[in-house]
This record gives C-alpha cells, structure tokens and sequence, in this order.
C-alpha cells in the first residue's frame, strides 16, 4: 500500500501542494521574529564585546579553560541522565497502567500525575526542604545524604518533569491497534513477549521523545538547582551567576549557546527515531481493550497508589506549608498568609494577569502547533521546509528560559524594530511563553498524528479531497486528547512561567508567578506558597472545566473508540 | 458538520485571543494621551511591602504625577536596566543599590541632577559628579544571622564577630550567598577586603570557606534557611534578619564587632526620558523629610542622618559600625576580585558531605 501511496501526490490538485508549502512558509516565517532573531542576538553578545568589538570564540575558550566548567558540564550531564531515568521510568509505567490496564481510577492518577506541572518551582524545593531538610520530617529517609545537592537536584527534578514524560507517553499508549494485540493473542505470545513485540515498538518513538525531552529540560532547568543544588554546580546555574549576578551577558549568551547543542543532538535523536516510527494505527485498526487481568491490574493499582500518595505528599506539605504561622517553630493553622498583606494591592491583579497569560497562550498555541506539527509530519512537499521547522520546533527546548528571555529583550526593545511596540505588552509575553513552550507540545502532536496510517492520506488524495478534510475528518478527532492535553499543558505553563518573562513584564503585566517568586525572595515564604497554592487550585478549577468539555466533545467525536 | 464549526471556532478563538492581547496593549498605550497625568516607570528593588506607602505620599505631594513600578530583586532589575540600555523603558530608579548605578553609569544611562534638599544628605548619600548621577535613600548592610534554638541544640557559642565564624566549632555550621551570584555576598566580601586589606581579607575566607556548609545564590536565603532552622548561622542582610526576628523566628542578628560591609538604595534619573520634569519631581522627593522618615521604617541609616530614629532589631550605634566604603575602588575591582574569588571557593570537589 505504501508504495500506491507513493505515486499519488501526482493526483492530488496542484494547490493542495501549494498550500502545504505556504503553511510551512508561513510557520518559519513566523519563527524568524520569534525564535531566531532573539537567538541571533545571543549569538551576537557572545562572539561581540560591548563596544561591538569581534572577540570571536574567546569566550568560549576562556570559560573551557576553567576547571569550574567541566566540572559543572559533568554535573550537568549526570543529573539528567540520572533524572530521565528515573522519571521516564516511573512514566512509563504511569502511562501504561492508565492505557494499557483495566485500573479503577484511571483518571484521577491522570489528574494526580498532571499535579507536578500546575505546581510554581517554588512548590516542590520548599516541600523538599520540608520533608528532607535539616527540620525534615522524613529526613532519615535519604540515610544520612545530603539533601542540598544532586539528590535535592534530581527528587526536584524528576517531580517536575514526571508530567512531561507522562504527557508524551500516554499519548503513544493511547492509540493501539486492537487487532495487533488480537493477533498476538490468537498465536498465543506470552504477555511478555506481546510487550516486547507489539507494545514496546508502538510506542517507541513516545519513549525516545519522552527521553529527550526530560533529559534537555533538566538540562537547562535552574529553577532546582538554584533552590536546591546548594552549590553544586550546573550549567544553567553558571548561566545565572553570568547574568543576574554580575551582569555579564557576552559570557551568559556563550554558555547558553553550549547548552543549545544537546537540543541539536536531541533533533538528531528525535528524527532517527521517527525514520524507525511505523505508524501504530492503521487505517483498519479497532480499538483495543486490554482484557481483565487480575494480577496485572492488582499491581498497576499498586504502583498508581505509591506514585500518587509521593507526588501528593509533595503537592501537600506545599499546601502545609502555606497555612502554618512560623515553619518550624509554630505550627499553628492559619489562613493570614492568604491574604498577601506583604503586597497589597497587586497580590490579585498578578493573579488575573497570569489567567489572562495563559488562556491566551493556551487558545493561541494550541491551535499552531497542531497545524504546524501536522504540515511537518503528515505534508508531503517541502521536505527541507518541514526539516528545517522541525529543527526550530525542537529548538526552544534547550534554550533556558532566562536566556530566550534576554534574548526577546535585545531583540524586541532594540531602538529600530517596529516591533518594538510589543515590548512590555501581554501579546509578547504571550507569545514568548508559547515558543519557550513549543517543543514539548508539538512533540506530543507529532506523537499523535504520526500513529495514524499514511493511508489515511493517501485514500484522502485518491478522493480527491482537500488536505483540510481529512484533517477535520479523521485527524482532529482521533488526536483530540492530545489536542485537549496540549491546550492544558500550555495553560498550566503560561500561569507557573518565570523565567522567559521576568525581562518581559511591565507594571499592568506583572505575573503572580514571579510574584509569588519575589515574595520568597523577600522572606516571606508562607504567602509565597499561598500564591503557589492558589495557582494550583485555579490549574483544578480550568481542569475540570476542561474535563468537562473534554467529556463532551471526545462523546460527540469519539464514537470510533467505542466501536 | 460539527467538527467543521470546531475547527473553524478554535481558528477563530486563537485569532480573537491574540488580538485581545494586543488590543489591550494598544487600549493602555492610547490612555495616557488622553488623562492629563503623567505616569513615571520606575525600577525599583525595594520591598514590595514598602511600595504602596511610598507610591501613596508621592502623589499626595504631586498629583499630576502618578509611579508606575516595575519591581523585582536587585540582580534582576539591574540585568534587565542594562539590557535595555539601548532603548531604555524605565524614567527613573528609585530603590536600586548604589553600586548597581555605578554599573549602569558605565554606559551612561544616568542623568545627572541635584534634587532640591540634595545639600541636607549625608555626603556619602550623595554621587561625587557634578551634578551628582545619583542621590541614596537609606543603607543596608551585612550581617549574621543566628538561630538560637538551634545553637542551643548544638551546643554551640553565639558568635560576635566575622572571626567568630572561622571557629572549629561552626565547621558546616555557616550558610553565605555567593558573590557571583548575589549583591548581598559581594557586599560582605568588599566590607572585608577593605576592612583587613586585601591579604589578610582573603586569608579570613579561607579560613571561613573550610566552615561553610554551602554557597546560596540569594542574599536572603541564608537567613531564612536560620530563620527555619536548616542552618544556625547565616551571613546575609541584617534587614531580612530583622523581618524574620519580627515575624516570630527564634532568630537574633549579629552585627560583626570588626565592621559591616554595606551599600545603598539610591535614587537616579535614567537618561533619555521624555519626562525630564516629573522625573525631577520623583527625585526632588526622594531625597525629601518625608521620604526619609518613610525609609527610617525599616532602615536606621538613612540620607537625612538629622532625622534618624532607631530602628527595632538594629542598635542604635549601627551607624558606627559601617566600615569605611569607596564605592569606586569597589565598582573598579568587581570583576578581579569575583573571578578570585570563583577560583578560590568555586573550584572545590563537590559535593561537601
């Protein structure tokens, strides 16, 4: 089949072509502005001196020189690989016991495991410090180790991103080939061997994605490290120390565009992958339902109630924390630190600020990325136009936010940019968090889309309809929980987002985010996570919004599954 | 049909969310046209609990003219005034510390005026240039906080001085910021280093870095770790010492016998704004009576010394114990004395355990 579906592109009207081309035209068009020029700018400050003088790789060597690097390059490397480990792991197991198991409460580990991504930075080091610190009430549990370090780095670490792998996985577990399974069945494999032939190769570019993207983002990540690394040392944190602490940006931007190569090698990662990607679901795939199985439910259930009750001790010592006078001293509930007397008067406007953010980003995002994401994996032109956004798309992943964030300041304040009448406005913080955002949501599309047979396309070409058709038709509506899950992985970020924005807002756009951030800073940590607490619950509240209407357009969309 | 309308309603809802975004931006940008007031934008890294009353007796005393703050910490408001110094947004900082001024003066993004009052400040208050870059409004500086109960549960001596620190008995006992992270580790080690001399100065650190626990990259941070006990002694600000003593924390705040190391909150014009009346107005204020006694709130040092009261927490000869501080030897030494300082304590096999 695949070889009929080869010849007939030579069928299909001429625009059809055309259209794929502009769309992708139009998607790097966009990224120039958004992505490479802001880049650019960094690369700019890293091989120019201030007065604009070529300085060249000095930089560069200058920093390789210092023993200080490749000791923070080797931490940097061991965190993350320690950390995915762990968190794709521990997600993929996730995953699996919500697709592939007939586990009561399915959704709600779903919900649970979402918990990590609606919680600000600030949440899981203070909850850290709470259980492990020095005053820890499950300090005995590290035997002894030293919470300030690579183990406060990775438990931080592997918290966060749990969601991200988690994300990426359950939507590969999500679309299975019933008759696969039913095949294996009937020729008697064992449940080992089905999970080894048919399960683990659907879902493994999910697997590879997962990797990638936690590695890169606990590579870039200083939120952690810099709460609760002490002072072991990482490359974003040495970006930090160039930048905030002493204002030096040539060498911050060099440092950066060392941390851009793990996401050219997880681009490389990423495509080789895809070249081995068969899609799962064919065009004549049934739905799957795993049959009952006592044992393996019995120990799903068993993992789902171990990981839930690690993420909500965390989520709850937060919580804790927020409604106690004095941590340690006095414990004594109270509900004081909600009302944010330490900055009066912005505490809730940051708050409408942050909603407003993130619903845009969330509306706005959505729907290019699953356009974008669409035209790269399932267009048939331009295969060095869908290379190179695909490139772009993985970019944003190994940028650390604060540098995309210098990077839109250079950029977007520069005195002859007409679009400099952005700068300070909610539409770049918009559109700054949608691009620092990009890539873990267009990977989750392209999960999506590229389970569904190229037949699809080709029966659509036969016919003779247009690309649009087959996208509202089949598409839109078998990768709508993915879709759905991407609008609410943007909202969350868009509301917890520090980094990128904190060059970026202006007095009427501050964020509750960096506000809860400052209020830390400034010692008064119960109301910090007060405000933390309240994004969390405002996250609740829009999920179940979301559920809601989730509910009522998967039954509207979804009758194939039920078939 | 229905996914038809989906598709085209999720088109059309991410159109319309964009444009509100920016519909708002230009809905904000076109008000000020219209309103006769003035709006300043001001950076500042004061406290965000001391905005209101500052923002409030303002525009009591001028109300044609309203502030406009965009507040976040030192370190990342000074970064963000640099990296917009080709198409500077701020009009004025008030609020922001006296060395991080000198920074920006480096790429002459200050503008020089003698706010009306100027002559009642303490000279140190006042930048040397003619007329001054820029005038301070109170002093901040470096200080040890102490967690009692935890001392007393480790059965250990309450420290009096800086050498106090470099003890035995507080090996993995002490918690400092980072000078290449945090202005408030910088502070304490330029109070050091002129203190005792370059030598002897880095002598002490030595001595201090074998009794460190660990290096924070906030300034704060160390003293709220001793304010919950993750630590018994910290090197940090004496204001947030303070706070946290006021907030109930079995904390007390040292203030070294030697000396403190300190800097400034000041006060200056950014160049190019449009708003060269106002902005003059925002200074004349700043370096006014009832500025200075809004300031002495929370800080015994300030620019008026006539009107000085004691602050609770602070003695009240804390004004002694300001080392001597030549702020241009300090802004000319910044990046020598940092880079020493990262091959010195950076370097260390980690982690400490």
């Amino acid at each position: 089949m695949s070889s009929l579906a080869l010849k007939l592109p030579r069928w299909r009207p001429l625009w059809q072509g055309l259209s794929d081309r502009g769309l992708l035209l139009f998607a790097l068009a966009l990224a120039v502005p958004t992505l490479l020029l802001p880049l650019g700018t960094l690369v700019e400050h890293a091989f120019f001196d201030d007065s604009g003088r070529w300085v060249g790789f000095a930089r560069f060597l200058g920093y390789l020189a210092d023993p200080a690097l490749q000791r923070s390059l080797r931490n940097s490397l061991w965190v993350s690989t320690v950390s995915t480990l762990i968190s794709v792991t521990l997600a993929f197991l996730a995953a699996y016991s919500v697709s592939r198991t007939l586990l009561p409460g399915r959704g709600l580990l779903r919900l649970v495991l979402f918990l990590p991504l609606m919680a600000p930075s600030l949440m899981p080091g203070l909850a850290l410090v709470y259980w492990f610190g020095e005053q820890g009430l499950a300090k005995g549990l590290l035997f002894g180790a030293e919470l300030y370090g690579p183990v406060g780095i990775v438990i931080g670490s592997v918290f966060w991103t749990l969601p991200l792998a988690f994300l990426i996985l359950s939507t590969a577990f999500a679309n299975a080939d019933g008759r696969l399974f039913e095949a294996a069945r009937v020729l008697g494999a064992s449940p080992f061997r089905v999970f080894r032939t048919v399960t683990l190769p659907s879902v493994r570019y999910g697997l590879i994605g997962s990797a990638v993207v936690v590695f890169t983002q606990v590579f870039t990540d200083f939120g952690v490290p810099k709460v609760i690394g002490g002072q072991y040392n990482v490359l974003p944190t040495d970006i930090y120390k160039q930048v905030i602490g002493q204002h030096n940006f040539g060498m911050g931007s060099a440092i950066s565009l060392v941390l851009i190569l793990p996401a050219l090698l997880s681009f490389a990662v990423d495509r080789w992958s895809a070249s081995k990607q068969s899609a799962a679901l064919g065009a004549r795939a049934t739905r799957y339902t795993p049959p009952p199985d006592r044992l393996r439910d019995g120990l799903a259930g068993g993992y789902a109630l171990l990981l839930s009750a690690a993420v909500l001790a965390v989520m709850g010592m937060a919580v804790y924390a927020s409604l106690v006078s004095y941590w340690p001293y006095n414990l004594t509930l109270t509900l004081d630190n909600y009302r944010f007397e330490s900055v009066p008067g912005t505490g809730w406007r940051a708050f409408r600020n942050s909603l407003e953010l993130a619903f845009h980003t969330a509306c706005f995002g959505t729907v290019l990325v699953f356009l974008f994401a669409y035209f790269t994996e399932k267009g048939r032109k331009g295969v060095v136009l869908r290379n190179a956004f695909r490139l772009f798309a993985m970019l944003p992943l190994a940028i650390p936010g604060l540098v995309l964030g210098l990077g839109y300041v250079f950029y977007f304040n520069a005195p002859g940019n007409p679009l400099n009448v952005l700068y300070g406005g909610m539409s770049l913080l918009v559109i700054c968090t949608v691009v620092h955002f990009y890539s873990v949501v267009h990977m989750t599309a392209a999960t999506a889309i590229n389970q569904l047979d190229r037949e699809f396309e080709a029966a659509n070409a036969m016919l003779g309809a247009p690309a649009w058709r087959l996208l509202r038709k089949v598409t839109l509506p078998v990768c709508l929980p993915a879709i759905l899950d991407i609008w609410f992985y943007l909202f969350v970020n868009g509301i917890r987002t520090v980094s990128a924005v904190i060059f970026l807002y202006a007095t009427d756009t501050t964020l509750a985010s960096v506000a809860s951030l400052n209020l830390d800073d400034s010692g008064e940590t119960a109301e910090a996570c007060a405000m933390a607490v309240l994004i969390v619950l405002a996250c609740l509240l829009v999920r179940l919004l979301h559920w809601l209407v989730s509910k009522f357009l998967l039954a509207r969309l979804q009758h194939w599954r039920q078939s | 049909m229905f996914i038809k309308h989906r598709l085209h309603l999720a088109l059309a809802a991410a159109a319309l969310s964009l444009l509100a975004a920016c519909g708002k931006k230009s809905a904000e940008d076109a008000a000020p046209a219209t309103a006769e007031k003035t709006s300043l934008v001001v950076y500042t890294a004061f406290e965000p609990e001391q905005l209101p009353a500052f923002k409030q007796a303002f525009e009591a005393a001028n109300p044609n003219i309203s502030i406009d703050w965009v507040r976040d910490s030192t370190g990342v408001i000074t970064a963000r005034l640099l990296a917009e110094k080709d198409n500077p947004r701020a009009d004025a900082v008030w609020g922001l510390a006296a060395s991080s001024l000198l920074l920006l003066d480096n790429y002459k993004l200050l503008e020089g005026y003698a706010p009306q009052g100027v002559e009642k400040l303490d000279p140190r208050f006042v930048d040397s240039h003619t007329p001054p870059l820029w005038t301070a409004a109170d002093a901040y500086e470096a200080a040890i906080c102490v967690n009692t109960e935890e001392l007393k549960k480790k059965n250990l001596p309450m420290p009096a001085s800086w050498a106090d620190l470099t003890k035995p008995v507080y090996k993995g006992y002490v918690v400092m910021p980072n000078p290449n992270s945090s202005g408030t580790g910088f502070l304490a080690v330029a109070g050091w280093l002129q203190m005792m001399g370059e030598d002897k100065a880095w002598e002490y650190m030595n001595a201090l870095d074998a009794n460190i626990a660990r290096y924070t990259h906030s300034g704060s941070k160390p003293c709220k770790e001793v304010a919950t006990g993750e630590v018994p002694v910290g090197i940090s600000l004496g204001y947030t010492g303070v706070k946290q003593k006021a907030k109930g924390a079995p904390v007390e705040i040292v203030f070294a016998s030697e000396g403190l190391g300190w800097d400034m909150e000041a006060q200056a014009i950014v160049a190019g704004t449009k708003k060269t009346e106002a902005v003059k107005k925002l200074m004349d204020f700043a370096v006014s009576e009832t500025a200075n006694k809004l300031y002495n709130q929370a800080y015994p040092m300030i620019g008026i010394p006539a009107l000085a009261q004691p602050v609770t927490g602070y003695p009240a000869d804390i004004a002694s114990k300001y080392a001597k501080n030549d702020f241009a030897w300090v802004a000319g030494n910044r990046e020598r004395v940092l880079a020493e300082w990262q091959k010195r304590y950076s370097s260390k096999t980690e982690p400490k355990t």
